[in-house]
């Protein structure tokens, strides 16, 4: 008997694959050699930021239509600015309507975790075929024991430094110390090449120098508990002097209203002799070899090389970098397809094709990527993104990173605390300034 | 039913159409009906202001009240969002930038507006193309032209940083953004350029009503112009003044769009408004009562606004 155009066959077919899928997934789509049977013109909704490697994005595009098949659902990417990601999901959890799956960074999950649905059987599946996850996963993402945000990427930092600007003033190598690159820096500021380092309140060059900066001097925000305020520390005021003389004497000053994008811009036209970074500076340049050009007019990606930040000197070298991942939304009627989604967009071959056009930028949450092929590929000055994030750190150090952790550094209070005492404030006073503005968030 | 009709002969039963009680007839009687047509007059009007005003306004004040945030219902807290709030050094910062923002955008706008206006009201060619282009700063979107702003700010690419430079009046770029001072000016500069145009057209309407011929007898009595201005343009102006000023410190007050893409609120919170800091806690923390007991902070002085301006209207239309 055929009903609406279907026969007995067909249907037992049609059925049959879409138990496949409940049982075992993106396998069991793989193994039926067909589509699951989700609803005739069921959409999947995911919002992500806008990348700073424009081909990443596009890559994602190319895929849509590749997932739309392979799950039998249309799949469809929004790619907005890295800050409207928070209003857009803010509004969406309140109004219960939006996307299913939206772009996680940092330890967002924490924040959102009662809106947020349980990924752990994709994470773990994932985790296991993939060498695990690297160590900031773990406080960021998962939340009392449950994956809340899939791990995604790494968007890793480091110094972007002109090669022969830094060897006119005497630096043959980059020098890797604080007391090494301050000396550097004032030198090159001398010679009108200031560094260029925003203090501003933007989500990604601002944080990433501060939080490590703090860290590497042996600074905490609070302590192991996440309950006492512990920043009023002898290195806290450390790094905050260092700060101080590093600002005055190497960078430009113009850094304090700076965005995330400022600094791409002031580098490339050759304003600035070195940045902290994602590797999109080194990479636009040399996608864009024929516009950006150094003062002897040659392709300045030539001239670029890039550093391991923090520096060493202190008691220890922490980064903080973009933990990236997706959140399926609570909210959601099709919580099932977004984990398929999530299958399908991890499976390695998926995968491989996103990871390889970034060329480092975004490096993968799950450290067997760093034995990729692509590694021996890269120009040597992204070589260094390969391992970049297994020292990586989430804010809310020492303590857990919690809602809490989210709060201070949304309020920008690190940040702040530089910003305060490169303006004129006494190292001592910043400290207590932030210390106190801490203490209502964790304590109160 | 039978009648007799009217200048008919006595006796003579005329027979007339049965009314019966038809839609229409029931429509004529309801519309017949004030206190229904008040209704349905009303009605659309009210649940507008229900839905999109007094609804969100007793929301903001359940959140002010709550500790809710994203995801999470709250339970009642009392005042301990706002007491968080008065506690909050970045918030006195806020509270006091806002005042500041405020106070010296309207004088700014105020005085610039009311210059143009007497400029715009006289008679010159191009006069009609001058006052249509003259409202381009108020049409533009905020965002945008802010936007464009700020890259005549930039930290090193100012294009106005530049123009100083090459006329000789600088030898180091002027700090527009990365300082906090300087900051703030740039923004109360770019909230004048876009505001002004409310103020002088606002002001020109209300100039053209004032009789020319009272002027000519100022004039005639010896007045000069800053006599004739101050004794017969400035009382029958003050009026519209004082309506545009409000609706002005109203907007200023609660600027958010100009602060949030210039600068952020930064360096280190010099320029966050109330407005700014709100959205800040509420939509970048998730803490949506505390947000929301930061925006309610405003509400207090603008009604304070509201009612000075409605008690001195009054005043002057009783006189």
């Amino acid at each position: 008997m055929a009903t609406d155009g279907m026969n007995r066959r067909q249907f037992i077919r049609v059925s049959g694959a879409a138990a496949a899928v409940t049982a075992t997934g993106i396998e069991g789509i793989i193994a039926a050699r067909q589509a699951p049977a989700y609803a005739q013109g069921t959409k999947l909704h995911i919002v992500r930021w806008v990348d700073f490697i424009p081909e990443a994005d596009v890559e994602l595009k190319r895929q849509a239509p590749e997932a739309s098949k392979a799950l039998g659902a249309e799949v469809t990417f929004e790619f907005i600015n890295a800050n409207d990601v928070q209003p857009r999901i803010t509004a969406a959890i309140q109004s219960g309507a939006g996307a299913d799956l939206f772009f996680m960074m940092y330890n967002w999950p924490q924040l959102y975790q009662s809106s947020l649905v349980d990924v752990s059987d994709v994470a773990g599946a994932v985790a296991k075929e993939q060498g695990g996850f690297y160590g900031v996963f773990e406080p960021s993402f998962r939340v009392g024991g449950k994956w809340l945000g899939m791990p995604h990427s790494i968007v890793g930092n480091a110094v972007a430094y002109r090669k022969s600007w830094f060897k006119e003033v005497g630096f043959e190598q980059f020098p890797d110390t604080w007391d090494g690159v301050r000396k550097a820096a004032a030198a090159l500021k001398k010679k009108g090449r200031p560094w260029g380092q925003t203090l501003g309140h933007t989500f990604g060059d601002a944080p990433t120098w501060a939080y490590p900066l703090l860290w590497s001097f042996g600074g905490a925000e609070t302590d192991k508990t996440g309950k006492k305020v512990a920043l009023n520390s002898k290195g806290t005021v450390e790094s905050i002097k260092w700060m101080q003389a590093f600002w005055k004497d190497g960078c430009d000053e113009g850094g304090l209203a700076w965005d995330d994008t400022n600094n791409n811009r002031a580098f490339h036209a050759g304003e600035i002799s070195a940045s902290l970074n994602g590797a999109s500076i080194y990479i636009v340049a040399k996608r864009k070899k024929d516009q950006i050009k150094d003062d002897k007019g040659e392709p300045m990606f030539q001239d670029i090389d890039h550093a391991l930040y923090p520096f060493k000197g202190g008691p220890g070298q922490y980064p903080l970098y973009f933990s990236n991942g997706h959140a399926v939304m609570k909210y959601s009627k099709n919580q099932k397809l977004a984990k398929d989604f999530l299958r399908w967009l991890h499976k390695k071959e998926n995968f491989e094709k996103w990871f390889q056009v970034n060329e480092g930028y975004s490096v993968a949450a799950a450290k067997s990527w760093e034995k990729h092929g692509m590694w021996a590929k890269v120009d040597k000055p992204l070589k260094m993104f390969q391992t970049a994030a297994r020292n990586t750190r989430i804010f809310g150090y020492a303590g857990p990173s919690t809602g809490k952790a989210t709060e201070a550094f949304s309020k920008y209070i690190i940040v702040d605390m530089y910003a305060k005492a490169v303006q004129g404030m006494k190292a001592e006073d910043a400290v207590k300034w932030a210390a106190g503005e801490l203490k209502k968030i964790y304590e109160g | 039913m039978k009648s007799s009709a009217a200048g008919g002969a006595t006796g003579v039963e005329v027979a007339l159409p049965h009314p019966s009680p038809t839609r229409a007839g029931r429509l004529t009687r309801v519309l017949d009906s004030e206190r229904a047509l008040a209704f349905m007059l009303l009605g659309p009007a009210v649940i507008l202001l229900g839905v999109f005003i007094a609804y969100p306004f007793v929301m903001g004040i359940w959140l002010a009240l709550s500790s809710t945030s994203v995801g999470n219902v709250g339970e009642y807290v009392g005042l301990r969002n706002f007491v968080k709030a008065w506690n909050d050094s970045i918030f006195q910062t806020a509270f006091r930038n806002t005042f500041v923002y405020t106070f010296w955008a309207t004088i700014f706008k105020l005085a610039l507006g009311m210059w143009l206006a007497l400029l715009l009201n006289r008679h010159f060619r191009l006069k009609r193309i001058v006052r249509a282009s003259m409202l381009l700063p108020f049409i533009i979107p905020t965002v945008l032209s802010t936007f464009a702003w700020r890259w005549m700010f930039d930290p090193t690419f100012s294009v106005l940083n530049w123009t100083l430079y090459q006329m000789g009046l600088i030898v180091t770029k002027l700090p527009f953004l990365s300082d906090g001072t300087y900051a703030m000016w740039c923004a109360i500069a770019i909230n004048t350029w876009r505001g002004m145009p409310f103020f002088a057209i606002t002001l020109l309407a209300g100039l053209q009503t004032i009789s020319p011929e009272l002027h000519e007898a100022a004039a005639l009595d010896g007045a000069n112009a800053w006599r004739r201005f101050r004794h017969v343009t400035w009382p029958l102006l003050k009026p519209v003044t004082l309506v545009v000023v409000v609706f002005s410190v109203i907007q200023t007050f609660s600027d958010f769009q100009l602060i949030y893409v210039l600068t952020g609120g930064g360096p280190a919170n010099s320029t966050h408004l109330l407005a700014t800091y709100a959205y800040q806690l509420g939509v970048a923390s998730g803490l949506l009562g505390e947000g929301a007991a930061i925006s309610l902070f405003m509400f207090p002085v603008l009604l304070l606004v509201v009612w000075l301006q409605l008690r001195y209207l009054r005043r002057m239309e009783g006189a």
